[in-house]
């Protein structure tokens, strides 16, 4: 294992589970992230904000072993996730990591229950008890009579619901949400989003939300702004007069 | 809340460079007022109380074509008064649109970051907004109810600073041309 990296966090309490330094992404001739620092304690549920385009899906997914960074660091747990092959970013993925994206992504000809199940498939779990776990998630999000529903027989905040179903069930240390209520009206989104705050506090999840609505960013600890690809913090100190 | 920024908004355009009560009156008019013209009572008014409380100076009377004239100076403590005002996020709650609006422009044409008052705002928003969040984990519908007014306030406040962030340099070419 390399070296954990010093804190990038006032407190220097090294308890940061997630850490982006110095990341520099680009598409082509497009910059998304320039320089890049962040740094995510284990237990907090962050808010990532930033105009459209200003690189702040391009920092979850360098964070979440989705992409490589072009250069700079990631890290997860102490281990260095950039450096990681494929086959490995994929297994940190698998078993560390959760995922919600705006539009549920549920595999249409799956049902609701299939659907929350496949991440415990893939990793191995017998068919038994990955359905039973899936038809728990699914009544503790209040969903219990429609596991048998495929995606297109769900509303849109059920949709979600299975969705964030699929992203707990394997007990991630992460979860990372990409505007999980930006399909959603308003109390619809409220709701996916009480579930998702009570379901990571009861598991002590650590969360990472993708958003650009300040009422979904009220659910978490602290915000920062990414603007033109870096990261400032929420709450700037300003200079005293 | 017009009349709480007034002082503050003449020092504000005093701060670049000195000017005559007409003027400063003028300037405040066409760029802060918008449809709400400050009647030049309040302005000498206004300004006397600056003088006497050491933020501004007065020249001596100038004499002119028309009445008598005398350019007014921004002092130290002036500036001081400003840049505390402007430094502070105002507590976030509803109808602040005029403050905001203040704040932004008087910021950009003083020359300053408009930027970090957006952010200090922002932030001071945000947490207003975690608050009011929080508070609704245990309160009844009726609280909710009244709670959500006030974050969907805080909200459209919120998209305005964002959409005025993104025009900054616009702005600030249209203010300062």
């Amino acid at each position: 294992m390399t070296t954990p990296p010093t804190s990038l966090t006032p407190a220097g309490d090294g308890r940061e589970l997630l850490v982006a330094r110095d990341i520099h992404k680009s598409f082509g001739q497009t910059v998304a992230l320039a320089g890049a620092n962040l740094s995510v304690a284990a237990g907090e549920i962050l808010a990532i904000m930033g105009p459209s385009g200003s690189g702040k899906s391009t920092l979850l997914h360098c964070l979440a072993g989705i992409l490589p960074p072009d250069s700079g660091e990631t890290w997860f747990a102490g281990v260095r996730t950039d450096q990681l092959n494929d086959t490995a970013r994929t297994e940190l993925r698998r078993t560390s990591f959760g995922f919600v994206f705006q539009f549920g992504q549920l595999v249409p000809e799956l049902t609701a229950e299939e659907n929350v199940a496949l991440p415990l498939l893939l990793n191995g779990i017998r068919r038994k008890p990955a359905v039973d776990a899936a038809r728990l998630w699914l009544a503790r999000l209040g969903l219990g009579g429609v596991g048998g529903r495929r995606s297109g027989e769900l509303s849109g905040g059920q949709a979600q619901r299975v969705a964030l179903a699929r992203g707990l069930v394997t007990k991630p240390r992460v979860l990372f949400a990409d505007e999980p209520t930006g399909s959603l009206d308003s109390l619809t989104g409220e709701q996916v989003m009480e579930h998702l705050v009570d379901a990571a506090r009861t598991e002590g999840t650590t969360v990472v939300i993708v958003t650009h609505e300040p009422r979904v960013a009220a659910y978490a600890h602290r915000e920062v702004m990414v603007r033109d690809g870096r990261v400032s913090a929420g709450r700037p100190q300003l200079a005293t007069p | 809340m017009l009349g709480m920024t007034v002082p503050i908004a003449l020092l504000g355009l005093l701060e670049r460079e000195s000017s005559y009560g007409y003027e400063l009156k003028q300037r405040y008019d066409s760029q802060l007022g918008k449809g709400r013209p400050l009647p030049f009572g309040q302005v000498y008014a206004t300004l006397g109380r600056l003088a006497r409380d050491g933020k501004v100076t007065v020249g001596a009377a100038e004499p002119g074509a028309g009445p008598e004239r005398k350019r007014y100076r921004i002092t130290d403590d002036g500036i001081a008064d400003f840049e505390a005002w402007l430094a502070q996020p105002v507590e976030p709650e509803p109808h602040l649109q005029t403050v905001l609006f203040m704040k932004v422009v008087l910021a950009l044409l003083a020359g300053r970051p408009a930027q970090t008052y957006l952010d200090a705002q922002r932030a001071a928003h945000l947490n207003r907004m975690r608050e009011l969040t929080a508070s609704k984990r245990s309160a009844t519908l009726l609280d909710a109810l009244l709670a959500d007014h006030a974050l969907f306030r805080l909200e459209a406040d919120l998209r305005w600073i964002d959409l005025t962030e993104a025009r900054l340099d616009a702005l600030t070419r249209e203010l300062t041309q």
